[in-house]
């Protein structure tokens, strides 16, 4: 194969075109900065993100500790850096699934004429209850762990994202291309997977973006209410929840967290804002 | 009209059917025995019998489901296990108190959030239009519950002008009522705000690109006449669509908020009932949550057939 043929090029000028959107280069920037203090956690955290000093409790941020110390004299930084690895992975996780969840339901609800009815009433169920409610009960029900916690997560998300899926199937299903493939024989399964799924991936790929933001938030309130990943495993929320009751005395424990989540949660935005300018121009905002 | 309204009143039974049934079933995830978990480990087997018998668990499954559903359509949701009373008192007393905190949030963060989203797209591309946008973003991407906590410490503690939690109902006094559910407002609308000032933006800039917005200025028109009246009326329609949805993520933000600003609202006592077990109540709220949610829907769908009449025929 030679260095000419037409899918490499077109792959560079889309690169091309994502790169030169500030918001996604921005947001690739600062997710990109999240992610490796998160894999570096073991090397560049100062302290063990578990292990209190009684002789170092509620210090103020300085040289010793950058970011001060918890009530137990536990590193804030050590535990953010730690955090956000517990936290992005809860968040890849649950974006995985919904993403996967989503473009089945969705794709069926969509292609399928006799699913959409009875899918989607299901789906319409679901988002009647606010997601962060549901996850909450979910994840109380089932009970606190972090394979709870992406289910419950996963779960609250998916309904959305899977409506999203059906409106792009039910336009790609109408093209002539589609009609092609099924002139030529083709079964519904190939039809869905290689012609229409592969042409109707852009807004999920955009959703997912979000989710993943949604999901460390969520994720944040589930642990910071109590009903996350179990102590003392640091997550944000778990960090600011260990906080709230110092707010006046320590400050430092619940603001740093926060902001670590804020960071996070803006270059998700941000990355998603620029795919779907690139991707799919037309589509709506989305909110939690 | 009339026809619209019925059928979709019909339409959403079946959506409360499955609502209804999701949350019975949330029973039936879990693990082992609700009643063990609602009790401590050293609990007797008597108290474990009692509680069993409480929440219909010494029954088949069926029995109970009909138990359930015979109950409900008598507007009754069984007892708190932990309360000691009705689910449904419970949480008619509670109700009000998450209804203003939400109507309150959403009144702010529509208002707020279409006034900087229209100056936002009537400065496309200067720095007004950045700075809103970067603050809408901001405001996107910030956990609520977070911010309710470093307010609190920054204007409650710091610059004492609101107070730090707790509530006053409105009936006792108004004054008091404003003070204590400004800084919960706030922290609540932050988000929706955002979301509402992006709509907002994307749609002004697509209404006032059409023909009908030069033919206005063409006319003489005055500029701020062409952008509200021409724009911002044709631009609302797709922020309309989306108000339900705001409902709904209003109402699971308000339920965080008021757990950070001590409000006795349906959230504190939904997550009370979620951290000691206490099931019925937690069914309940979540079935009051969705039937709120779903009632706004209906509305917001018939307010949207009444303005624009097209939908009626679909």
């Amino acid at each position: 194969m030679s260095a000419t043929t037409p899918a490499p090029s077109r792959r560079a000028a889309f690169i091309r075109r994502l790169m030169d959107n500030r918001s996604f280069t921005i947001g690739l920037a600062l997710v990109g900065v999240v992610v490796l203090m998160a894999l570096l956690a073991d090397v560049i955290a100062p302290f063990d993100p578990l292990k209190g000093n009684f002789k170092a409790r509620m210090v103020p941020p300085g040289a010793a500790h950058w970011l001060g110390t918890d009530h137990f004299g536990r590193d804030i930084l050590s535990r953010i850096l730690h955090g956000a690895r517990v936290s992005l992975h809860i968040g890849f996780l649950v974006a995985l699934f919904t993403a996967v969840a989503g473009a089945v339901i969705g794709a069926a609800a969509g292609y399928f004429r006799y699913a959409d009815g009875p899918v989607m009433r299901l789906m319409d169920a679901f988002m009647a209850f606010p997601p962060i409610i549901l996850a909450i009960a979910i994840s109380s029900v089932l009970g606190a762990s972090v394979t709870n916690v992406v289910i419950a997560l996963a779960i609250a998300a998916t309904p959305h994202t899977a409506r999203v899926v059906r409106a792009s199937v039910m336009v790609v299903r109408e093209m002539e291309y589609v009609e092609a493939a099924r002139a030529l024989g083709a079964g519904h399964v190939r039809i869905l997977l290689r012609h229409v799924l592969a042409n109707a991936m852009a807004p999920l790929v955009v959703r997912v973006t979000y989710v993943f933001a949604i999901a460390i938030l969520n994720e944040a309130v589930l642990s910071f209410i109590g009903v996350g990943p179990p102590p003392p495993t640091p997550t944000f929320g778990a960090i600011i929840a260990n906080g709230r009751d110092f707010i006046v005395a320590a400050p430092w424990i619940t603001v740093a967290p926060g902001m670590a989540i804020l960071l996070s949660v803006l270059g998700l935005n941000m990355l998603g804002d620029g795919l779907r300018d690139v991707l799919d121009p037309r589509m709506a905002v989305t909110t939690r | 009209m009339i026809r619209f309204i019925l059928r979709r009143l019909l339409a959403s039974i079946p959506v409360l059917m499955l609502v209804s049934l999701i949350t019975f079933g949330l029973l039936w995830l879990v693990p082992g025995d609700p009643a063990s978990m609602f009790l401590d480990a050293g609990a007797t087997a008597e108290a474990l019998d009692r509680v069993r018998r409480e929440m219909g668990l010494d029954q088949s499954f069926p029995v109970r489901m009909g138990h359930w559903y015979m109950r409900l359509l008598q507007g009754d949701l069984g007892q708190s296990l932990l309360l000691n009373r009705s689910v449904v008192g419970a949480i008619l007393e509670r109700l009000p108190v998450t209804l203003s905190l939400t109507g309150l949030a959403f009144v702010v963060s529509v208002l707020l959030g279409v006034a900087a989203g229209v100056v936002a797209a009537v400065r496309h591309g200067r720095l007004a239009d950045q700075g809103m946008m970067t603050l809408a973003l901001i405001g996107l991407s910030i956990p609520e519950f977070w911010l309710g906590l470093v307010l609190i410490w920054l204007i409650a503690v710091l610059v004492p002008i609101f107070p730090a939690g707790d509530y006053v109902p409105f009936t006792t006094d108004a004054w008091q009522w404003a003070r204590h559910i400004a800084l919960p407002t706030f922290s609540l609308a932050c988000v929706q705000m955002g979301f509402v000032a992006r709509m907002t933006r994307s749609s002004m800039l697509e209404v006032l690109g059409q023909d009908f917005i030069r033919t206005a200025r063409a006319k003489g028109l005055p500029e701020p006449y062409v952008v509200v009246r021409h724009g911002l009326h044709n631009a609302m329609v797709p922020i309309v669509t989306v108000m339900g949805i705001m409902v709904g993520a209003l109402l699971g933000g308000a339920v965080v908020t008021e757990q950070v600003f001590s409000i006795p609202g349906l959230g504190r006592l939904i997550i009370g009932a979620v951290l000691s077990r206490d099931f019925p109540v937690i069914q309940g709220g979540l079935l009051f949550l969705a039937l709120i949610y779903l009632a706004v829907n209906l509305m917001v769908d018939l307010l949207y057939a009444a303005i624009d009449p097209r939908v009626r025929l679909e």
